[in-house]
């Protein structure tokens, strides 16, 4: 693994966003209105549910949380639809870069995309609806690991296939976060879920991180035994996206997309 | 380095882009790879970078394949310029030959950024970003990018094209250059014949995916009876069955 390269690579996307004040503002845009709007909403349910009483924040921590997610899946298929976009794919796959300092490169340089985003939005919420994401104490750390870590596999996944499928697969890109949202119980327990789809939401590192920021928030109790079983399915997913990209890797190679995919 | 292509088959579901085409390329020595749009060059030039998997055959560079374990060593002294492929547009010059530089490893990386530019008259534009650059400046950027690593093994699809006479005889004269001074081995797939009959010591001519003819500029054009390549081309590429 060679530093000096994988540096240069997370150059290219440093440079980018270093020199657009429209980037930053596009990156800080999205979480800050999520935080608004599940910030009225949780406010409201708050006021008008005696549910929601003594649960305070915890719509709005999910959504920080979610985003966090969201943004990291994001911003890895970001840096990749950008090579395709400028047409420089080709240019970097006949660079001296091995794969593995690739995945390297764009996931180191995805967290720095997503906190951008996420630190202001983060900070807005204390004042303005009182909700500090920063009293889940040390697990936040965990938590955040294990969704960086599953953002990070969604990121691989979708670009596996825009390198399978080309530009056309950005779509997907786009999609891939919400169709698991819904299996993910980020706002909800899994109880809600129909026996069936709890199974399949089992198999998803999303249910333990949202259901152990619950128990955090609500009965102020840590359950370090689900965090670790969060971020080893998520590291088992991660190892699962690597092989995909190598596996789309090879095929596009067999296919000949890797010097005509921006077209 | 030398360049063997042996046997290589490219088969694209059920159709050959590349039929069993066999050249070599000496160090040191230029090689044009001629022929009509959609002839097989773009898909051998990519078998050659080990981008697009052959169907069968090799490219061996130095006695290596590149489609081995040896591709990222040898791409580290080769290179590849296109009008095709380009640069990011939102990055300035410098910082777009900074990250080649780094990516090829190159560690003294403001001497020889400072060393291409003032070669290929960007100092002036050096800090300006990519995509505002007129098509003869791009070029030259894609030229600084593909020579930023002094590479050995150097793969030129058309460079002057698109290019207006000035700007276009001042790359030619830059290759040519810089040809003899590095001993390169160089590969050039373009249209423009007269920059072919400078730069080149032999040429492949290629139609459907095979190789139809090939020799000397003047060996080519004395046996097809043409006055110049051009016309040998045309000859070449409007005959019926192909091979001549």
């Amino acid at each position: 693994m060679d530093w000096y390269k994988i540096y240069g690579l997370s150059l290219r996307h440093i440079y980018l966003v270093k020199g657009s004040f429209p980037r930053i503002l596009d990156l800080i845009y999205w979480p800050t209105i999520q935080i608004f709007l599940w910030g009225f909403i949780s406010k409201f349910f708050t006021l008008s549910s005696s549910y929601y009483n003594n649960t305070v924040g915890v719509i709005l921590t999910a959504a920080i949380l979610y985003d966090f997610l969201f943004r990291s899946s994001i911003s890895y298929n970001m840096m990749f639809l950008e090579e395709i976009w400028s047409r420089n794919f080709t240019n970097l796959f006949i660079a001296p870069i091995k794969i593995n300092e690739i995945i390297v490169a764009l996931t180191l340089t995805a967290i720095l995309r997503t906190l951008i985003g996420m630190i202001p939005a983060a900070f807005v919420a204390i004042p303005l609806f009182g909700v500090s994401v920063f009293t889940l104490g040390p697990p936040l750390i965990f938590l955040l690991i294990s969704l960086y870590i599953f953002g990070v596999t969604l990121g691989l996944m979708v670009t596996s296939g825009l390198m399978r499928f080309g530009p056309s697969f950005e779509n997907i890109a786009w999609a891939s976060l919400f169709f698991l949202a819904p299996l993910g119980c980020i706002y909800y327990p899994i109880e809600i879920l129909p026996m069936w789809l709890q199974t399949i939401s089992k198999l998803l590192p999303l249910v333990y991180i949202f259901e152990e920021m619950r128990n955090i928030l609500i009965n102020n109790s840590v359950n370090y035994f689900e965090i670790i079983k969060a971020i080893s399915i998520s590291s088992l997913y991660f190892l699962v996206g690597v092989g995909t990209f190598y596996l789309s890797y090879h095929g596009a190679k067999k296919r000949g997309t890797l010097i005509n995919i921006g077209e | 380095m030398n360049i063997e292509v042996n046997q290589l088959i490219k088969k694209f579901k059920n159709k050959f882009a590349v039929k069993n085409i066999n050249f070599k390329i000496k160090t040191n020595s230029t090689l044009a790879l001629l022929g009509p749009n959609g002839c097989g060059k773009t898909t051998t030039i990519g078998m050659m970078l080990g981008l697009i998997k052959p169907t069968n055959g090799e490219v061996l560079i130095d006695k290596k394949n590149i489609d081995s374990s040896e591709r990222i060593n040898l791409l580290k002294k080769m290179n590849f310029a296109s009008p095709y492929i380009e640069l990011p547009k939102k990055l300035t010059v410098r910082q777009n030959l900074e990250i080649y530089a780094r990516l090829y490893g190159i560690r003294d990386l403001e001497s020889r950024i400072n060393e291409i530019t003032s070669d290929l008259d960007l100092k002036k534009v050096i800090n300006s970003r990519t995509g505002e650059l007129s098509s003869g400046q791009k070029n030259r950027v894609s030229l600084a990018k593909s020579l930023i690593n002094k590479p050995q093994v150097l793969f030129l699809d058309e460079p002057t094209a698109s290019l207006d006479p000035d700007i276009g005889d001042f790359v030619r004269n830059y290759i040519e250059d810089y040809k003899s001074k590095n001993k390169i081995t160089l590969l050039l797939a373009s249209h423009n014949m007269k920059e072919v009959e400078r730069l080149c010591d032999k040429v492949v001519m290629m139609k459907e995916g095979e190789i139809v003819d090939e020799g000397s500029c003047s060996e080519l054009v004395k046996k097809h009876g043409r006055e110049n390549l051009e016309d040998t081309f045309l000859k070449i590429a409007r005959s019926n069955n192909g091979l001549v």
